[in-house]
């Protein structure tokens, strides 16, 4: 637990009068993801430490160098969790970076992206000015919405100081059911489901089966159970761990691997590789050769995205290319939060 | 700057766009677009345009871009902050005639609608497919979709699920140029910056919108309300953070004292008991085993919370009975003062106690009534002052009053709006809760999207001067030095 704000703004100050783009970093499990960026690096971890948790508000306040790990463990105490169910990548991850990625787990689709959690934050824009956006109450529309702005900004708008986050209580319970079925059915199957009150709280496909995990209490699930049918998973919490952490066998390999977002109804998609469904099908991730634009062409056209996410070729844009007048406005708010290109420089875009 | 003289060339051009009956400029016709929600502040727009295509959105933009006149977007006017207050050299653009349900994609739980679309409007078109839009403003029959983005507004139900920005997934914005953009996808996420979450609550000052894709939920299998009555308010408060802490979140929880008790069992003899000095009304919903089990559980908590009575609905009737007189309560209030101001506060819910009864001490000492209603779950308070428009001095008295009860929000580390929005209203208790770098950090956000400044001029952020002028005044109790000059 240390307090280096006033060590950091330093730093930025002394960058932005020398005209050097810095690079934030946290504990660095994230360095993979994104564009790289050749900057000096500004370390954000040692300032860590958890500022205000207050269990009944739902509410937790917390540096951005703290790690994922502490403040699970502290809302576990609690019987509390993180919603967003956000993958680590490595032990040492921390909030801040997890925040300035956007990275939720399989809980997404059904409770939520790390940016619906967001209350407040504070920040150092690229004027080297400390900031304080939102606040730490659930409601708040003072102001246009910067905090939730900064998840998935890649830090190219700021220094990400501390944030608040809601937190929810945990489940009773949670089991997961398995089906053996071929995607196109699953997808068939996620849609239907998806349309009545069941408690499902995520649900998966990884090439030859069906899962869905449900969450609630013992009566709830048990009838889910008889209504869905399927088998039983034993030690089921694994299974989403691996699919989350990407330590599933699925992942193995040094092939290029991309994370498709796409409407969660879309067809299985014609293309050469192996595709692990997520998300309920909003998340799909493709293990493939083929190029860039065929992808992303593909994904264009079903109303998509394609992130090209780990073992690619160093050239490509790591996100999607945006069109041209979405790019300048892009653009254009980048400048209005650090007109020198001091933080994370083209991590985020080349252009940005 | 316009003034009624060249409305002419104006028209002519406007009329190349939209037919005659679409052009409002004569002063009767304009007369019902002089204020919003916020009847307190008025003012006649130069004309009213009711486009009803997105091209013809575009053309008008285009030409107020080119000639330089400000714009100012309009759903339904039940705005409560003034947001869509006009001005005189500004041209009200009213999204009224937008109103089409353009798609319903059961599979998926969305549905793609134009700004028009009333709130209630959507859950009634996706109710025969078991689905339905969650968040749920008391103003929901009325108020529009493009009008909810526009605000981030929020319901009854949005403890459990979320303000409208949890409840989006696509915009369609015209921009101060005329150009049409797609923000957000029918994916989960889309890459680059989150421009949803910037637009939602932007209140007309980035861009005008023009669709909106909204998620569906499954409607629960079960939902069921429990009222419980404490003789204390605090007691009433600590009961919700009870609950909370036990790992229950309600679809709604919210409170009311005594004062807006009565006035809402004398309007719908909802089956309040008029003595208690706070109700609360705790709604739970999801499946039928979970329904069950949370209510017993409920009952318990509230019972050793102190609760002097508890009544849950025996079936559906009941739970509406119970709810309209919360729903009801503004109007409630309506009727035992001849006006009233709601404000619209948030504050963390642990300093409930401490805040009620600071309010009650302003109340006292201006000498005008409060009530207060409370979505309790998420710490958003709405006192309304009951004044009398008619007596001289007492909305002055009021707003002065109403500022007051903002800063005490600010100063427990809450906010000064949680749901209604900043527009005029609030402009000056901004310059409070936010430094000078911060606004200006709004400023060039605005900026980015309209370097002119033509969209909602002087609405939701303070100028710099604004906040000078006023931290000056700030020292003369709060009033308006000049309340009938414009300042910026
Ligand atoms: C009795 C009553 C109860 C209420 N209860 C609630 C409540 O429970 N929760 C809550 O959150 N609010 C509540 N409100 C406030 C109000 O209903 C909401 O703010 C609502 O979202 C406003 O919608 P509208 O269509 O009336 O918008 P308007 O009042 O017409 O406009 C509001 C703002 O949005 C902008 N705007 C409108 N449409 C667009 C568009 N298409 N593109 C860009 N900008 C646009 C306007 O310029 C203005 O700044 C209540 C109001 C009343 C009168």
């Amino acid at each position: 637990m240390q307090d280096l704000e006033q060590d950091i703004l330093a730093q930025v100050q002394d960058a932005l009068q020398g005209q050097q783009a810095l690079a934030i970093q946290g504990n660095n499990t994230k360095t993979f993801y994104g564009n790289p960026c050749q900057a000096q690096p500004l370390q954000i971890s040692g300032h860590n430490g958890i500022l205000h948790y207050e269990p009944a508000e739902l509410v937790m306040t917390a540096r951005a160098g703290t790690p994922l790990k502490t403040i699970k463990e502290c809302l576990q105490e609690h019987g509390q969790m993180l919603g967003f169910e956000p993958p680590g990548f490595g032990d040492e991850a921390t909030l801040g970076g997890t925040i300035a990625c956007n990275l939720s787990g399989p809980r997404r689709p059904y409770a939520g992206a790390a940016r619906d959690f967001v209350l407040g934050c504070r920040i150092i824009n690229g004027h080297g000015q400390v900031m304080r956006f939102g606040g730490e109450v659930m409601k708040n529309v003072a102001g246009y919405d910067v905090s939730r702005l900064m998840a998935g900004a890649m830090g190219t708008l700021g220094v990400l100081l501390d944030i608040s986050i809601r937190v929810i209580p945990r489940p009773q319970q949670e089991f997961t059911i398995r089906k053996e079925v071929d995607s196109t059915k699953a997808l068939q199957a996620i849609a239907r489901w998806s349309q009545k009150p069941m408690p499902i709280s995520a649900a998966c496909h990884d090439g030859d089966q069906l899962y869905f995990r449900l969450s609630g209490n013992e009566l709830a699930l048990k009838t889910a159970h008889n209504k869905m049918g399927g088998e039983p998973l034993d030690n089921d919490a694994q299974l989403w761990e691996r699919l989350r952490e990407q330590s599933h066998a699925f992942f193995d390999g040094n092939k290029p691997l991309w994370r498709l977002s796409v409407p969660a109804n879309t067809p299985m998609l014609a293309l050469d590789g192996k595709t692990f469904l997520d998300w309920g099908g909003a998340q799909r991730w493709l293990v493939s050769d083929i190029g860039a634009d065929r992808i992303r062409k593909m994904i264009d056209k079903v109303g998509g995205h394609a992130t090209l996410y780990r073992n690619g070729p160093q050239d490509i844009e790591a996100f999607q290319p945006l069109p041209a007048a979405m790019l300048q406005v892009q653009q254009r708010l980048k400048q209005s939060f650090d007109p020198q290109r001091l933080f994370n420089p083209g991590r985020l875009y080349k252009d940005l | 700057m316009q003034n009624s003289t060249d409305k002419k060339p104006l028209i002519q051009k406007l009329s190349r766009i939209l037919d005659a009956d679409s052009i409002l400029h004569e002063q009767e016709d304009l007369r019902p677009y002089e204020c919003d929600g916020l009847s307190a502040y008025r003012k006649l727009p130069l004309l009213v345009v009711l486009p009803s295509t997105v091209e013809q959105v575009q053309a008008i933009v285009r030409l107020c871009h080119a000639r330089q006149i400000p714009v100012i977007a309009r759903g339904a006017g039940t705005g409560l902050s003034g947001g869509a207050l006009p001005r005189e050299d500004a041209v009200v653009l009213s999204l009224a005639k937008l109103n089409h349900i353009i798609d319903i994609d059961q599979e998926q739980r969305q549905a793609t609608v134009q700004p028009g679309v009333r709130n209630l409007a959507i859950s009634e078109a996706v109710a025969p497919f078991g689905l339905y839009y969650a968040p749920d403003p008391s103003s929901q029959i009325a108020c529009t979709i493009g009008g909810n983005v526009a605000e981030n507004s929020g319901g009854v139900h949005c403890l459990k699920y979320g303000l409208t920005v949890h409840n989006i997934s696509r915009l369609k914005i015209v921009t101060i140029d005329g150009e049409l953009l797609t923000i957000g996808s029918h994916a989960l996420d889309s890459p680059g910056y989150d421009l949803l979450a910037l637009m939602t609550g932007s209140e007309g000052m980035l861009g005008i919108i023009v669709e909106i894709t909204v998620k569906l939920l499954p409607i629960p299998e079960r939902a069921q309300v429990i009222m419980a009555a404490f003789d204390d308010v605090e007691q009433a408060g600590n009961a919700v953070g009870h609950i909370i802490a036990e790992g229950i979140i309600p679809a709604g929880l919210e409170m009311m004292d005594n004062p807006a008790i009565r006035a809402a069992e004398d309007f719908v003899h909802a089956g309040y008991p008029t003595d208690a000095a706070a109700i609360l009304l705790c709604e739970l919903d999801g499946t039928n085993e979970e329904v069950s089990e949370q209510v017993m559980h409920v009952r318990a908590l509230l019972k050793n919370s102190h609760a002097s009575t508890i009544k849950t609905a025996e079936n559906e009737e009941e739970r509406q009975k119970l709810w309209k007189g919360r729903k009801a309560a503004f109007p409630a209030v309506g009727r035992i003062a001849p006006d009233y101001y709601c404000m619209d506060g948030t504050i963390p819910r642990s300093k409930l106690a401490w805040v009620l009864k600071r309010i009650a001490e302003l109340s006292a000492e201006y000498q005008l009534a409060v009530a207060n209603v409370f979505h309790a779950g998420d710490g958003n308070l709405h006192p309304l002052i009951l004044y009398d428009a008619n007596k001289a001095g007492e909305l002055e008295q009021t707003e002065a009053l109403g500022g007051k009860i903002l800063e005490l929000c600010i100063e427990a580390g809450g906010t000064i709006t949680g749901e209604h929005g900043v527009g005029i209203e609030k402009i000056d208790q901004m310059c409070i809760q936010f430094d000078a770098n911060e606004l200006q950090q709004f400023h060039a956000i605005k900026n980015a999207f309209d370097p002119i400044g033509l969209l909602n001029p002087g609405k939701a952020v303070p100028t710099l001067h604004r906040c000078a002028e006023f931290g000056a005044m700030h020292v003369h109790n709060g009033q308006l030095a000049h309340p009938e000059l414009e300042r910026f």
